[in-house]
C-alpha cells in the first residue's frame, strides 16, 4: 500500500504536490529541500514483482528511505518517487526493463521525512527458468557531477 | 578417477593449509578420492573449469553467473557471517582524504581478484573515475598492493578487507583507508558440479553439521570461520542478479 504523505512526518519547511504513479496511483507527496548525503561503501537493495511491487529491502534501503521494512514491503516501488523526477525517466525504466533488458540511470529519490537523495541506479529483470519474475534495483553512490548534469538536465524534460 | 576440489585463487597462501586439512576431512567423511588443485591464477582456474575438470568449488561470487549458468553448478554452502567487502586505501602520506579528491588519470594498484576490483571500482564512481580513465597496476597479491602506495608507485588501492585487515601492523600504519564497503550480501559459496550434483544434499548435510563436533570445530578454526550456512538455489540467483546489476 502506499499513503498520502502527512505534514507530522516532514522536517522542515515542505511543498505540497499530487503525483500519478505507475499503476494508475495518486499520492500527495510533501517535499523538503533537505538533503541526505549518499553514504560510502553502501549499496541499496531492493526487488520487486512484476507489477513494482517491493518484495525485498536491505538494510541501507530502510536507512536512506527513512521508511521501516514493514512500511517498504508490499509498497509500490514509486514510494520514492520525487516530484522533480521527469515521467520520461520511469517511462524508459519500464520499456527497458520490460524488454528484457538492463537500465542505469541517476535518481532523485523522496524520503519518507520529505528529503531526498540522488542515487546511481540499476535495475535488471530477474529472469527463472526463460521467465521474468520481478527485478533487483541495486542503488550506489553517484558522482557529484553526474547528479549536477541531472539537476540541470530534467527540470527540461518534463 | 578422484573429483577435483579447488579454491578461489584469491586466497592467501596461509589460507590453503586449512583447505588441505579441509579435503582430507572430506574425503574421510564422502568415502570418495578428491583431489585439492590450488591454481596460481584466475585464467588457470577458468580454463580448468571451462575444460570440467572441477566437481567442488569455493568459488568467487563474480564467477558464480557462469559456473550456474555455463557448467550446471548448483550452490552448497557459504562461510557463516563472510561476506565480500572492500577496503580503498592511500598511502598515510598522501593529501588525499576523500575518494571525491582524486582525479582521473592517477594510478590504481589492484589484483586480478574480479570481485574486490569490481567493488573498489564502484567506490571510486563518485570521483567519476573508471576502468577507462585510470592506470591500473595488476599486483600479484594485496601485500604488493600495499607497497605499490608506500613506494609512491600507485595513487590509491582497493584491497580485499580481510586482506587488509591482515596486513602487518608496520604497513597498515603507513596507510590511509577511505572507504570500506558495507554491502554485506556478496560472498564466496562452496558449489558443486555436474559429476557430483546428484550427491548434493548429502554433501551439504555434512557441511551444515561440521560445527558439531570438536574435530570438525578445528578444521573450520583453520579456514577462520565458525560454520557453514546453506545456500540455496534462490539466494544463489539473488546475487547473480546482484553481480550482473554491478558488472556495468
Amino acid at each position: 500500500m502506499i499513503y498520502d504523505m502527512k505534514p507530522e512526518q516532514v522536517i522542515g519547511d515542505y511543498k505540497e504536490v499530487r503525483l500519478d504513479l505507475f499503476g494508475g496511483i495518486s499520492r500527495v507527496c510533501l517535499y523538503t529541500e533537505i538533503e541526505t548525503p549518499y553514504p560510502d561503501g553502501k549499496l541499496i537493495v531492493s526487488t520487486t514483482d512484476n507489477s513494482g511491487v517491493i518484495t525485498h529491502v536491505n538494510k541501507s534501503f530502510v536507512e536512506m528511505s527513512g521508511y521501516t521494512e514493514d512500511e517498504l514491503l508490499n509498497a509500490p516501488h514509486s514510494i520514492l518517487r520525487h516530484p522533480d523526477m521527469p515521467p520520461a525517466a520511469f517511462k524508459d525504466l519500464w520499456d527497458t526493463i520490460s524488454a528484457g533488458k538492463k537500465w542505469q540511470g541517476y535518481v532523485k529519490n523522496l524520503r519518507k521525512d520529505g528529503g531526498y537523495y540522488w542515487v546511481k541506479a540499476t535495475v535488471i529483470p530477474n529472469v527463472r527458468n526463460g521467465v521474468v519474475v520481478g527485478y533487483t534495483s541495486v542503488r550506489r553512490k553517484p558522482s557529484r557531477s553526474k547528479v549536477e548534469a541531472c539537476i540541470k538536465l530534467y527540470p527540461t524534460l518534463f | 578417477m578422484p573429483y577435483t576440489l579447488t579454491v578461489s585463487p584469491d586466497f592467501t597462501p596461509d589460507h590453503l593449509s586449512g583447505w588441505y586439512i579441509f579435503n582430507t576431512w572430506l574425503q574421510k567423511t564422502t568415502g570418495e578420492a578428491i583431489h585439492l588443485e590450488i591454481f596460481n591464477s584466475f585464467l588457470a582456474q577458468h580454463e580448468a573449469i571451462q575444460d570440467d575438470e572441477i566437481d567442488l568449488i569455493f568459488a568467487n561470487p563474480f564467477d558464480a553467473a557462469m559456473l550456474v549458468r555455463e557448467k550446471g553448478f548448483l550452490p552448497l554452502v557459504m562461510a557463516q557471517g563472510r561476506s565480500d567487502e572492500a577496503v580503498i586505501a592511500v598511502s598515510s602520506d598522501s593529501p588525499i582524504i576523500d575518494v571525491t579528491e582524486l582525479l582521473p588519470g592517477c594510478r590504481v594498484a589492484v589484483t586480478e581478484d574480479p570481485d574486490v576490483r569490481l567493488m573498489g571500482m564502484i567506490m571510486l564512481e563518485p570521483a567519476d573515475l573508471a576502468t577507462d580513465n585510470v592506470q591500473t597496476h595488476v599486483c600479484d597479491s594485496y601485500v604488493l598492493v600495499a607497497k605499490q602506495l608506500l613506494r609512491g608507485d600507485a595513487d590509491v588501492g582497493i584491497f580485499l578487507a580481510e586482506a587488509y585487515d591482515g596486513l602487518s601492523n608496520i604497513i597498515k600504519k603507513q596507510l590511509k583507508m577511505l572507504v570500506r564497503s558495507q554491502i554485506d550480501v556478496i560472498h564466496h559459496a562452496l558449489m558443486v558440479g555436474p559429476r557430483l550434483v546428484d550427491r548434493r544434499d548429502e554433501l551439504r548435510n555434512t557441511l551444515l553439521a561440521m560445527n558439531n563436533d570438536e574435530k570438525g570445530q578445528d578444521i573450520l578454526k583453520n579456514l577462520r570461520f565458525d560454520a557453514w550456512n546453506s545456500v540455496e538455489d534462490a539466494d544463489m540467483e539473488f546475487m547473480i542478479d546482484l553481480m550482473d546489476t554491478l558488472n556495468t
